[in-house]
């Protein structure tokens, strides 16, 4: 049986949890082919042809899809399954929007946020924002799950898959892209990075928010994230948001400051590798999960955590 | 224009979630349920567009109608929304869990035989995080849809959606009829007021069955086992940022 995932990808490159699908894909299956789904997007395909254990890639590519909208990705992957047995797509917002409309139209129960496969047919994963793990075995003849990417390892590169041009739908769609506002920033992405530096509701103001975090996401070279909390009050842009219902991170080095750690945080981030909580109050939950505590004000801490960095050479 | 808006009865959201120790499910015998968040603001928009507010004029909604697919105590999950300010509800009675999909095709049903010009829904429940139902219904429908919606303007036959995306925000138009997932930045709902509270109690609840509707429900995945997860161990604290550096130096990470 084969099986597709479909590309997470900005049309220049493939990111990061594409290859990290392919590894969920291939405790599947030996057949895993790659769909990117585009505008302009060759450059995301021979990244894509690249990553190995992928025996083909699909390349569509045209107007329609160059903001992967939920009905242009439907039309174009539905009639694709009369080929695979599965498809993979990432649960980002772009795959959570899209994998149920081609799973109702393929007749069949989705799988959400994968974060283990057993066996071709029996998957991990989390419900209650990761309060329990339920183990479901799907027999339908066709299966679509969204995968957390972040918990599987990401495939290496080395392949050499072929490339084949499946035509773009071409519409028209009851829904049309107006316009959007993307953060730009020159730090890595959040839920990419190898360290992640957290402000929560502690911070008080957007200026706080970003005159304490942003230096010190700085010198790590890190992404910068925000509790629920510290989104709700306006201190950071929603996609910010580490949580249940926002961004699942897993670095290698978590920080958190200021953050309590109500349980809904503690679901998007409680696989990152070190956790260090920076809090004043010595009882907030955050303390019960991290590896490294220090209790006490941030405004004193995290000039001081600057200086040491910087005396070890950070 | 007409608003219909699913609403699911969960595990409140401030209660701590037990797996049961046979790893056959959660336990959530004799614990508070309540309407979950998601929908409640898909409640409050709604209502927001027939009285007013939010950026809508009032009227923009003349009728709201709430539907929940649950047990006989859904019914109260139904009362809450209509003392937010849905006008009427309709209970499709159901006993155990019910997948998203099978959800969707009873919704799709109830759609067809209300026609609403706009359905509101919450982007997930917080008991089994599937974030289906919404896409699954607008797919059965034919319809658009616009999902994890920060804010949303009506217009002539359509509407104009703003989603949170992974990258920032989005916007969209959809045209009506159209499906719109809600996200937690798109209202904060009100608390009912105990007059409001008393007058739902008077508001007419239809109650019907898979069968009515010619829905088969039947769950099309097997949950072989629920566990907990494992424990992350808590650490150590330390005492000063020195140490901190020194501890991350240890463990690799800086």
């Amino acid at each position: 049986m084969a099986v597709l995932v479909v590309a997470e990808h900005d049309n220049a490159s493939v990111k990061d949890a594409t290859k990290k699908l392919v590894t969920a894909a291939k405790a599947m299956s030996g057949e895993v082919d790659v769909l990117v789904a585009g505008a302009n997007a060759s450059g995301a395909v021979h990244a894509a042809a690249k990553i190995a254990g992928v025996r083909k890639v699909l390349h569509a590519d045209g107007a329609t899809l160059a903001k992967q909208m939920a009905e242009p990705m439907e039309a174009l992957i539905t009639p694709l399954m009369a080929n695979y047995e599965a498809v993979l797509l990432p649960a980002t917002t772009t795959g959570k929007n899209a994998a149920p409309r081609i799973a109702a139209k393929l007749d069949v129960m989705q799988i959400s946020g994968v974060i283990g496969v057993e066996s071709a047919d029996t998957f991990v994963r989390p419900i209650y924002a990761g309060n329990a793990l339920i183990t479901v075995k799907d027999e339908q003849a066709k299966k679509v799950l969204t995968v957390q990417a972040t918990a599987f390892k990401a495939a290496g590169d080395g392949g050499g898959a072929s490339v084949e041009t499946v035509a773009a739908p071409g519409g028209p769609f009851k829904s049309a892209f107006v316009s959007e506002e993307m953060a730009k920033s020159d730090r890595p992405e959040l839920t990419a990075a190898k360290r992640v530096v957290s402000g929560g509701r502690a911070m008080g103001s957007a200026e706080e928010f970003h005159r304490v975090l942003d230096p010190l996401a700085d010198k790590l070279g890190a992404a910068v994230g925000a509790s629920r909390a510290a989104v709700d009050a306006g201190y950071a842009p929603n996609d910010y948001q580490v949580g249940q219902t926002g961004k699942v991170v897993a670095p290698e080095l978590y920080v958190a400051i200021g953050i309590s750690g109500a349980i809904q945080h503690l679901a998007g981030m409680k696989d990152s590798k070190v956790i260090v909580a920076i809090n004043k109050d010595e009882e907030a939950p955050i303390f019960q999960i991290a590896d490294f505590g220090l209790v006490g004000d941030y405004k004193a801490l995290v000039p001081e955590l600057m200086a040491e960095l910087t005396k070890a050479g950070v | 224009m007409k608003v219909l808006v699913p609403v699911k009865r969960v595990l409140d959201f401030n209660l701590k979630v037990r797996v049961k120790p046979d790893g056959s499910g959660v336990d959530l015998s004799n614990l508070k349920m309540s309407i979950n968040p998601f929908c409640e603001i898909a409640v409050e928009e709604a209502v927001r567009m027939k009285e007013g507010g939010g950026g809508h004029a009032p009227g923009a909604a003349t009728e709201v109608v709430a539907i929940s697919i649950g047990p006989e105590q859904a019914q109260e999950t139904l009362r809450n929304a209509l003392a937010i300010g849905a006008d009427r509800g309709i209970l499709v009675k159901v006993e155990g869990e019910v997948e998203p999909l099978a959800v969707a095709k009873l919704l799709k049903a109830v759609v067809e035989a209300e026609n609403p010009d706009l359905v509101i829904l919450g982007k997930q429940a917080i008991d089994d995080d599937s974030n289906q139902t919404g896409q699954m219904l607008a797919a059965l429908l034919d319809w658009p849809q616009a999902t994890f919606a920060s804010k949303i303007v009506l217009g002539d036959g359509k509407a104009t959606v703003t989603r949170e995306v992974d990258g920032g925000l989005q916007t969209l138009d959809v045209e009506l009829p159209a499906i719109v997932t809600t996200d937690l930045r798109l209202n904060e709902p009100r608390y009912a007021s105990l007059p409001n509270i008393m007058k739902a109690k008077k508001k007419p609840i239809d109650v019907k069955t898979p069968a009515d509707l010619g829905v088969d429900i039947a769950p099309r995945l097997k949950v072989l086992r629920t566990a907990e997860p494992a424990k992350r161990q808590g650490g150590v604290k330390v005492k000063t940022a020195a140490e901190l550096v020194g501890k991350l130096k240890e463990a690799g990470v800086i």
